[in-house]
């Protein structure tokens, strides 16, 4: 049921999408076209970014220390079900996402786009947000020193996340 | 902090491959991985391309601007602080609309937007009004209906269905954003004495 409704808002919201603007008259062609420049320009932006990263967790994986990470905090991370090898997402999601973007491109490449790592990476990556980029470039721009309870709240979030991601991922596909 | 974890990452991968007789490993990995890197980082060009094509079209239409509409009776009880009919509601629903559809660009105008009008109404210009964290929370645990980004990665990494994501991810969201809500709204009670 939810895979199948799933499959059909991103093809029901393009083809709404295209509806509308037809019915105001816009010039969808040129519209599509200046926007997929912008997309472009972005990717390109991020491209060092994604081999940066590629790199580093290349030699964390393959230089087996990733596999002794596992090993000792399997008894911390088993409890919950969390594997491994999506902690980097995890702690760098917050801070940048350039990054994450590159850590899930990784992961999808080396265990598969559906495996279980796969899919509980693109739940995490769909519902987090760079927090801190968001809490620095917000209250800088209206020049708020004093946050008060504003970081820990946003973390608890992003801890909630996560752990409702993993926790969705079960429900729909299992391990 | 990217810093630090991108150079443990590194490190820690070299004094590994070392100590354990590997150490060729490392050059034939850096090289590899680049590789991999750049081929990866090349399809995501064509993706977001699309993407990014298709929600410009829909801003075009005005598809953020009709959903806005409908999100802003709910913004006037998560924010009993704001006079009613104040302009940062509307920047917060632009705003918070915007990462519904997970055009994340368009989202950080508007919010930067809505924190300038919400520092008109603080009486106290360096700390965050109530209202501001709650839109500051709001914004962080992202309740997303598309999770472009991630469907795009997916898509270029060969998903069978790379849309499969969009409702879990939107469920989980969802339960983040209570959450925080729920205690951002128990602290505001307890610090402030608010409603």
């Amino acid at each position: 049921m939810l895979v199948t409704a799933s499959a059909w808002i991103l093809p029901g919201l393009i083809a709404l999408t295209l509806l509308a603007a037809m019915a105001r008259g816009i010039n969808v062609y040129d519209e599509f076209i200046a926007g997929a420049s912008d997309g472009v320009r972005l990717a390109v932006r991020l491209l060092p970014h994604i081999i940066g990263i590629y790199v580093a967790i290349g030699l964390f994986r393959e230089s087996g220390f990733l596999a002794w990470v596992t090993r000792l905090s399997a008894p911390l991370l088993v409890p919950l079900g969390l594997p491994a090898e999506i902690l980097p997402l995890v702690f760098i999601r917050p801070f940048s996402l350039a990054a994450a973007m590159g850590m899930v491109t990784n992961i999808l490449g080396t265990y598969g786009p559906d495996s279980f790592v796969g899919r509980l990476a693109s739940v995490m990556q769909g519902n987090s947000e760079t927090t801190f980029y968001v809490l620095t470039v917000y209250l800088g721009s209206v020049g708020i020193r004093r946050s008060q309870y504003a970081v820990p709240l946003c973390l608890l979030g992003d801890v909630v996340g996560y752990l409702a991601s993993l926790w969705m991922t079960l429900l729909v596909w299992g391990r | 902090m990217v810093s630090i974890i991108w150079a443990v990452l590194i490190i820690s991968g070299i004094f590994w491959a070392g100590l354990s007789g590997n150490v060729d490993l490392v050059t034939t990995t850096i090289f590899s991985q680049a590789t991999r890197g750049l081929t990866a980082g090349l399809e995501l060009i064509a993706i977001t391309a699309v993407w990014f094509g298709v929600s410009r079209v829909a801003e075009k239409a005005g598809l953020l601007t009709g959903l806005a509409r409908l999100v802003t009776p709910l913004l006037r009880a998560l924010f009993p602080s704001i006079p009613p009919g104040h302009p940062s509601l509307g920047s917060m629903a632009m705003n918070l609309t915007a990462n519904l559809l997970g055009l994340a660009d368009a989202a950080t105008p508007f919010g930067l937007k809505a924190m300038n009008q919400l520092q008109e109404l603080n009486r106290q210009p360096d700390t965050t009004t109530p209202a501001m964290i709650t839109f500051l929370v709001m914004n962080s645990a992202c309740v997303t209906l598309v999770p472009a980004t991630a469907i795009a990665l997916r898509a270029s990494a060969g998903a069978a269905e790379p849309s499969v994501i969009i409702l879990p991810a939107a469920l989980a969201s969802v339960i983040a954003t209570a959450t925080v809500l729920v205690a951002d709204r128990l602290l505001r009670r307890r610090l402030f004495g608010l409603r």
